[in-house]
């Protein structure tokens, strides 16, 4: 058990430096002049070129830019964004709304994901099965900002159940309806993953021993069928994490939130590249995160994993 | 109810039937030969799922390859800011933008881009993915060792983010085009089909006929191109499918960041974001874009589901 | 067995005319398939009387394993009794409602499924998977229960045992426990589906002396299923021949197979090698032949990576020295992990030799350049034992015997294809089988095919690896006839891998016994069998199904 977690630990060293400097580079390496999206079309006095440079080390190396850029990242000290604000103090305004949207949009998908792909597992070949895959389909085939835009206009403007937009403090509230927007696709995924996973599951051999030990069909269900099922959904869940803070982006963007997502998209545009790297990078630890307590959940769900 | 019988027969012995008799040496074929792929198609020609989306999908492509076909009304010269968020008219079925352009139009000849990009970014995802996911899992040891723990690098990046952050590079916003933003998604988008490709050559990998094709002293990437790549062609053919779908999802969604294909080229993504101010006022401006983006994206993504289930017996729905 | 010692009433007390514990009547089950209803088990007849091990016997396909399900409601979800009716203790149980199903299972009918491996829930442990059997048919559960259940079925160490998971078991182990679930609320009849068929004979043997011993204690009602006739005469009072859905024929088990009447299963007593032993292999002369390969203190050894990073040397061969006389069939024999196919590996160069040589024709195969292997490989060719993963399934019969040809640059296409042909006609495949590819064939044909491709360079020598060991009874016999056929014809050399002395018996000339790497006996298959001089060849000797029917009959 504890060498498996300390094998995933170090797996996962790589592909957090990897990430960051995939990131670092491309906004840095790459765009010749980083100064110049700063400085606008008007250009710098040679004394504000020379200051910025030193701020973001411009006059080292690349390689030594990134490891002082790590050290950075490690003592917290992240440096200013375009308009002079501590890119600390910015995320620590926007992360928690980030986080709270996630959080909702993984409960949503999560509870009904699990639960209407548990339905169609257990009638795989029936209408019930057939209609809800068919359902999850449609709802991966719909753009999250799709998605978005006409539940914004349906429940928010037409319906009027909800605001449209988020207020400021992004009360929960006003969370919801873009939380459940944020996991529709995912819950499409989590609804096949579960519904695969319970189907092949019931047909398991031992399943069919479990029932000929006379365990009544709840029992069945509950202790072997969706117990077994579950391993691969809590897998996906975990990886999806990652990819929901990258998705709000756009929802952030339709609802008006304040998070690390509109931030992102801000800086990008402005092309600040410092923040954009910040927000990256905050993003790539939320994942790798993530997928460790995946993998002690996964060590926690199946036994085999411990000696493996 | 009968009731149950009281006696057990001492020696029973059935009647010998017709085809009970000396097994003898088992030849008899059945009607006509069948494999992997005709057995699949049989089974696709009678899957409503397949047939409704093999057809909207020929739809849409000849929307791509002809929209003159469909519309004679031009998408950008026309647009007269006197029609602004009009009504539907004689002509102009689904009525107007904010700038007076026709919906309908701009809808049909939208396709395009989208499904360019989409069809680039899977053809690129399909040569390297497969690639370097074939190579991973049949050499193994180190070489996979070290593909994926790449892999796992891009995998963190999640494919809006990293495309976002590819695209907003000067060389690529300069370039911004078809090309460029299949080239991007497919930078991020790889590591799913190794996944997949490697995957499924692992599972045939250690397949007797492939230790047969040893002995007949084969070479290894002969073997890997002859053998094991044949043999994982179904959840690759399902996957690309499927990408193709998320492809176009993604670049309706960098354009519609305004991050995409430039604002001179026509996407369902710009004129989502542009009719956003007025949702209020004009839905449809928004709505018919969405809608005909949804249906192209589901297309393909019911196609994969109906080729999952005919050519990928694990990933099978029924 | 022995006589029940349950609950006397007026229905058992007579001998003949008691309940039947189990009767299937006339019973027909139908499955729903995408190709429309097709009948899998037809008026069926079966009936187990209280006390008694009834076996049936069938080859794939039998309907053998359908029929015993039904009666636990077990049947697949597109299954249905279709026809007749099944009595249990006098109760018509054919459709019965879910409590009731629920009541009899386990309480009433126990079972002990076929593969260890996949039988048990690898999440749970072993003592939560007994516990609650118990609890759900309302018997004490503590500790002491569970452990007592587990003692029972033979596990040693059951109070730290069954604190375990699945994995940290063996396959004997697992299959210890599954027969512990199946008996643990004393089942009045126990179902027990190819309990051992998934392990090596010697352990098959003490499972199955304690299964009996136990169901005798407790006057157990056994419903066996097995592939193996010799298996079955041997447990069983009655046994139950099974062919294509229907019952053959049944009766005491030793008159049914002294005096088998349907045809079907006089072909099926015949060809049961432990049964009825016969020389398939080529006459042997007796003089010595040349050794066409000989094989000095071969080692093999791997590195086994252990937890944190540490890793140790396995010898999965041990100093194994023994020649293969050319146009004779050298058996290797042994359980799993004897290292018996890593020895074929490294004759057929998919494996390096950590030391030792290999002599083939007297030129040391490890010295071999790249060039000398190519060649080589034309006169070693391998024949595997899973007929399903075997042939590339991609690609059609007519190719898959082509390709040696075709990767030796053999002939052009024309003589190619008379080959491929003739090749065809030896294996006993009609021509237009070419066409086919090998989802279409069966598991004779498929082998068949296999065997062509080996013999498409006309090798000198045949590595066949358990090349029969996943056929059915009647398949075996024809492709072991075939091998030896062909032996006659073409000179060939065979060493033969394989786990079932039965097997050895009829085809070898020389056999080698393998235990954990290392070489146990070597001799003669008539030496080896009839004196034995190891305790471990003994023992094996000892553990073939049927052997005491057969020197009694």
């Amino acid at each position: 058990m504890a060498w498996y977690l300390i094998r995933r630990i170090l797996q996962m060293i790589p592909v957090f430096f990897g990430a960051i400097f995939i990131v670092y580079f491309l906004m840095f390496a790459t765009s010749g002049d980083p100064t110049a999206a700063l400085c606008g079309d008007r250009g710098c006095t040679d004394a504000t070129k020379a200051a910025l440079e030193a701020q973001y080390n411009l006059d080292q190396p690349f390689i030594v830019q990134f490891l002082l850029y790590l050290k950075g990242v490690f003592t917290l000290d992240l440096g200013k964004n375009f308009s002079g604000r501590p890119i600390l103090s910015v995320i620590a305004d926007t992360f928690p709304n980030t986080v709270k949207l996630a959080i909702i949009a993984v409960i949503f998908e999560a509870i009904f994901g699990v639960l209407l792909g548990l339905i169609a597992g257990l009638r795989k070949g029936t209408w019930y099965d057939s209609g809800l895959l068919f359902f999850s389909l449609i709802l991966i085939s719909i753009p999250v900002f799709v998605l978005g835009f006409v539940s914004q206009f349906v429940f928010g403007i037409k319906l009027g159940w909800t605001s449209p937009t988020v207020g400021s403090g992004a009360p929960l509230t006003d969370l919801l309806l873009p939380g459940m927007v944020l996991g529709g696709i995912s819950l499409a995924y989590v609804l096949r993953l579960t519904r695969n996973s319970v189907a092949e599951t019931r047909d398991a051999d031992h399943v069919r021993t479990a029932t000929a030990k006379g365990l009544s069909r709840r029992r069945v269900i509950n202790v072997h069928v969706l117990r077994n099922s579950m391993i691969p959904v809590v897998t996906f869940l975990g990886a999806d994490l990652g990819a929901l803070m990258g998705g709000a982006i756009v929802t952030e963007r339709i609802f008006n939130i304040n998070g690390i997502g509109n931030q992102l998209y801000r800086a990008i545009n402005l092309g600040d590249g410092a923040m954009v790297v910040s927000l990256v990078t905050l993003i790539v630890i939320v994942f790798v995160l993530a997928n460790l307590l995946v993998d002690l959940l996964y060590a926690v769900l199946d036994p085999r994993i411990r000696y493996a | 109810m009968p009731e149950p019988q009281k006696t057990v027969t001492e020696h029973f012995v059935a009647p010998v039937l017709e085809d009970q008799g000396r097994a003898g040496i088992e030849n008899q074929l059945d009607a006509k030969p069948s494999n992997l792929w005709r057995d699949a198609w049989k089974s696709l020609r009678k899957n409503p799922i397949f047939i409704i989306s093999a057809l909207l999908m020929l739809f849409v492509l000849f929307v791509v390859a002809f929209p003159g076909v469909f519309t004679s009304a031009s998408p950008n010269s026309n647009c007269m800011l006197s029609n602004a968020n009009g009504s539907p008219t004689d002509g102009h079925p689904l009525g107007f933008t904010n700038q007076g352009c026709d919906i309908y139009a701009r809808v049909v000849h939208g396709a395009r881009a989208s499904v360019l990009v989409g069809f680039g970014a899977t053809l690129g995802v399909l040569v390297l993915g497969v690639i370097v996911g074939g190579l991973a899992g049949f050499f193994g040891g180190w070489v996979d060792a070290i593909i994926s723990r790449v892999m796992d690098i891009f995998f963190a990046i999640p494919l809006i983010l990293g495309a976002i952050v590819l695209m907003s590079v000067p060389v690529m916003r300069q370039n911004a085009g078809i090309v460029t933003l299949a080239i991007v998604l497919t930078v991020f988008g790889w590591p799913q089909m190794a996944r997949i490709t490697r995957s499924a050559v692992l599972e045939v990998r250690h397949a007797e006929f492939i230790t047969a094709a040893r002995s007949l002293g084969m070479g290894k990437l002969s073997i890997l191109f002859k053998h094991v790549l044949p043999n994982a062609a179904g959840p690759i053919i399902v996957i690309a499918t499927i990408s193709l779908g998320i492809f176009i999802v993604a670049e309706a969604t960098l354009s519609f960041l305004g991050i995409g294909l430039p604002p001179s080229m026509l996407s369902w993504g710009h004129d989502i974001s542009a009719a956003q101010p007025q949702l209020r006022t004009n839905p449809e401006a928004l709505l018919w874009p969405s809608l005909m983006l949804s249906v192209t994206v589901l297309s393909f993504m019911m196609l994969g589901d109906a080729l999952r289930d005919a050519l990928d017996p694990k990933g099978r729905t029924q | 067995m022995s006589t029940s010692t349950r609950v006397e009433t007026p229905e058992t007390a007579g001998a003949t005319e008691r309940t039947p514990l189990l009767e299937l009547r006339n019973v027909g089950i139908t499955f729903k398939t995408t190709t429309g209803d097709v009948e899998a088990v037809k008026d069926t007849t079966i009936t187990v009387m209280p006390g008694e091990t009834v076996a049936i016997v069938g080859e794939s396909g039998s309907g053998k394993s359908t029929s015993a399900l039904a009666a636990m409601g077990l049947l697949p979800s597109n299954g249905r009794v279709s026809e007749g009716q099944i009595f249990f203790d006098g109760e018509d149980i054919t459709h019965p409602s879910r409590k009731r199903l629920e009541a009899l299972r386990g309480r009433e009918i126990g079972m002990v499924p076929q593969d260890p491996m996949s039988n048990l829930n690898p999440v749970w442990k072993i003592g939560f998977q007994v516990r609650e059997t118990l609890k759900a048919n309302g018997l004490p559960s503590t500790d002491a229960d569970v452990a007592q259940a587990l003692k029972d079925a033979g596990l040693s160490d059951a109070e730290q045992r069954m604190n375990q998971y699945p994995h940290e078991f063996s396959g004997g182990m697992r299959q210890r426990a599954l027969i512990a679930i199946g008996l643990a609320c004393d089942p009045k009849l126990l179902i027990a589906d190819e309990p051992t068929s998934a392990l090596d004979v010697t352990v098959q043997k003490q499972i199955l002396n304690h299964l009996d011993r136990l169901t005798d204690e407790k006057g157990t009602s056994v419903l066996l299923i097995t592939h193996d006739l010799g298996l079955a005469a041997e447990r069983a009072d009655r046994v139950v021949v099974m062919q294509k859905g229907r019952v053959v024929e049944s009766g005491p088990a030793q008159a049914l197979l002294q005096n088998p009447q349907h045809p079907y299963t006089q072909e099926l007593v015949r060809a049961v090698p432990s049964l009825t032993p016969e020389d398939i292999g080529a006459e042997d002369e007796g003089a010595a032949a040349d050794e066409i390969v000989s094989i000095k203190d071969l080692v093999k050894e791997y590195k086994i990576r252990g937890s944190w990073g540490r890793s140790t040397q396995f010898r999965a061969v041990d100093q194994v020295s023994f020649g293969i006389r050319k146009g004779h069939t050298t058996a290797i024999v042994g359980e799993s992990g004897s290292g018996k196919s890593t020895v074929a590996k490294m004759l057929l160069g998919l494996e390096d030799i950590t030391s030792g040589t290999i002599e083939v024709n007297g030129r040391d195969i490890s010295t071999q350049s790249g060039k000398e292997w190519f060649d080589f490989r034309r006169r070693v060719q391998p024949i595997f034992q899973n007929p399903y993963g075997s042939l590339d399934p991609m690609r059609s019969v007519f190719r898959t015997i082509e390709e040696p040809l075709r990767v030796h640059k053999v002939g052009d296409v024309a003589s190619r294809r008379q080959k491929v042909h003739d090749l065809l006609d030896r294996v006993a495949l009609p021509r237009q089988l070419g066409d086919r590819y090998p989802s279409e064939l069966s598991g004779g044909q498929r082998q068949r095919v296999a065997i062509a491709r080996a013999l498409a360079l006309d090798p000198e020598i045949v590595v066949c690896d358990e090349a029969v060991s996943a056929l059915d009874v009647l398949v075996q016999d024809q492709v072991l006839k075939l091998l030896g056929q062909l032996q006659e014809d073409l000179g060939l050399t065979y060493l033969f891998i394989t786990h079932d002395l039965a097997v050895v018996r009829e085809i070898a000339h020389d056999v080698c016994v393998m235990e954990s790497g290392r070489l146990v006996e070597v001799g003669s298959v008539e030496d080896v069998f009839e004196n034995p001089q190891q305790d471990y060849t003994k023992h094996l000797l000892d553990a073939i199904p049927g052997k005491d029917l057969l020197e009694t009959a």
